[in-house]
């Protein structure tokens, strides 16, 4: 079929660009959009938000951690706890205080995990929130803080715990104590659990290395955001150890549930009422 | 030395393997395979021994020394059915109130399609849970590489001891230069910046023990750590149970350093 109006003559400059506007431009000009990496459709950003930072195709984009929280935590609810703790550079590591520096600019946040307590569908709990624009989500001595004291407060508190992990595992700047931190979280998640508190974990794109071997791990149930990545080693490295190249479903959440790791997939849309319910089905009432 | 001819020293080729400290400190060693769930990992070797009399439950890391042992041994890289089978021997030594002690040498966990598939990470996270709460002494002897989580889910123990030579990091120098400055050539940098050298760790509070290693031959060191693990063993056997896994939940709870404002 011919294009509708092959042979017109443009009548303007505009028209002469091949483009006309669809929408009234907004008053800063141009309206902002997000292309999605699967299917490639320009979908603004406004449009985006209103539908979870999910595109119609069923992409998740990502959410930084305070959209996350507004999420899904109840209007108001949430109470940040610990956020005073910052990095320091331990063993003068070179280029780390920088990377510090630009991390803080870039992500607005002070480390790359938020934490404190919320109500989920009313249902109060200790949430905590990695933040992946800040050095990647790494764990260092803040991050492996935090968590550790989100997890000790809920057990002396009787809270369950709500956690989204997105790292790129632990952090290098740090050396042997970013190390340390998988153990620290871990004592700590077991305490909790000895103590009868349940725990969720809520794997989105990417999780990785540290953390996967961690936290990310431990809870009683385990959900991940469709297609995110999971895995301990990244797939870079393994196709440099095994020389091949990997299939694309590789480490996927659709792939970690297939081989029995995770308990579900949770598309947004649908994390905030299967999250209320599952706290609210994990109350101790007795 | 400096940092980067410690790594090198580390990962030496006549460097004896984790069964040769089991073979020269205990008596008796029955070797038991299998983690009950998928396979048998070979980079990885467990058991019951005696040291002095005491039976105790040996694990050890094991890289092999030559060319057919490498492969056999999975050049020292477990599958999550190492650390599954590990964690199984641990139950087991609880269950019959024995000590455990690991041998700690590998350059990480291994990075393959089926040790993803079969849940790396979770076995890892399972190891480091789980041993916190172990109710028997741990003590974890790290005798060359020590890489990263691998490495750390045989050694969340009362403590840790590390011979002079061997390394102990959160990545590989090779890793941490081609990854974070995209220059593998950096590698003697990032030996040093990483404080990966017993040395460092001691300073760091991370190890208990540097033990010292001579010029030939391990003999006096195989001597050294009898004596050093029957008297740490001893002494720890005194404790309850409790109050031994607290003390191993503070020993990890005091790491990291920042700043409250």
């Amino acid at each position: 079929m011919l294009k509708k109006g092959l042979f017109k003559q443009p009548k303007n400059e505009l028209e002469k660009g091949g483009r006309m506007p669809k929408k009234p431009v907004s008053e800063q000009g141009t309206e902002l959009t997000s292309q999605c990496p699967a299917c490639n459709l320009k979908t603004p950003v406004t449009m985006l938000l209103d539908n979870f930072n999910v595109c119609n195709c069923g992409y998740h984009f990502q959410f930084n951690a305070r959209q996350r929280i507004d999420f899904i935590a109840d209007e108001g609810s949430f109470c940040e706890m610990f956020d005073n703790l910052e990095s320091v550079d331990i063993i003068s590591f070179p280029g780390y205080e920088g990377k510090l520096k630009n991390a803080k600019l870039a992500s607005k946040e002070r480390e790359a995990v938020v934490c404190g307590t919320a109500e989920i569908g009313k249902n109060k709990c200790a949430l905590f929130v990695m933040e992946s624009g800040f050095m990647m989500g790494s764990m260092g001595s803040v991050v492996g803080e935090k968590v550790t004291r989100m997890f000790e407060y809920a057990t002396e508190n009787n809270l369950p715990v709500v956690g989204y992990t997105v790292s790129g595992g632990a952090r290098m700047q740090e050396g042997i104590i970013s190390l340390m931190q998988m153990a620290k979280t871990s004592g700590a998640v077991k305490r909790h659990s000895d103590a009868g508190g349940f725990y969720l974990a809520v794997l989105t794109h990417p999780t990785t290395g540290g953390v996967t071997a961690s936290f990310a791990s431990e809870g009683d149930i385990i959900l991940a955001e469709p297609q995110a990545l999971i895995g301990f080693a990244g797939p870079r490295v393994i196709e440099q150890t095994i020389r091949k190249k990997l299939p694309p479903e590789f480490q996927t959440a659709e792939f970690l549930l297939d081989k029995g790791f995770i308990d579900n997939i949770a598309p947004r849309k649908d994390q905030k009422q299967l999250i209320s319910k599952l706290l609210s089905m994990h109350k101790r009432s007795w | 030395m400096s940092a980067f001819e410690k790594v090198l020293a580390s990962r030496a080729k006549d460097r004896p393997t984790g069964l040769a400290y089991i073979i020269a400190i205990f008596d008796d060693f029955i070797e038991l395979h299998g983690d009950r769930r998928f396979a048998e990992d070979t980079a990885i070797a467990g058991g019951i021994a005696r040291l002095n009399d005491m039976p105790v439950t040996v694990i050890a890391m094991d890289k092999g020394n030559t060319t057919k042992e490498k492969i056999y041994r999975n050049f020292g890289s477990p599958n999550p059915e190492g650390y599954r089978k590990a964690l199984r021997l641990m139950k087991q030594a609880e269950k019959f109130r024995r000590p455990v002690i690991c041998f700690v040498d590998t350059s990480g966990a291994f990075c393959g399609i089926g040790a993803e598939e079969r849940g790396q990470g979770l076995a890892i996270a399972e190891n480091l849970m789980e041993m916190m709460t172990l109710k028997v002494p741990v003590i974890s002897i790290f005798i060359g590489e020590g890489g990263s989580g691998g490495a750390l889910a045989l050694a969340v123990a009362d403590e840790v001891w590390m011979l002079e030579n061997a390394m102990y990091s959160v990545i590989s120098p090779e890793g941490c230069a081609s990854i974070l400055w995209k220059d593998p050539k950096k590698v003697k940098e990032a030996a040093e910046s990483l404080k990966l050298t017993a040395q460092d760790l001691k300073k760091l509070g991370v190890i208990e023990e540097i033990i010292a290693e001579p010029k030939k031959g391990f003999e006096s060191v195989y001597k050294l750590l009898e004596s050093k693990l029957t008297d740490a063993l001893s002494r720890s056997l005194k404790i309850p149970a409790e109050e031994l896994i607290c003390k191993r939940y503070e020993r990890f709870r005091k790491f990291g350093v920042f700043k409250e404002i």
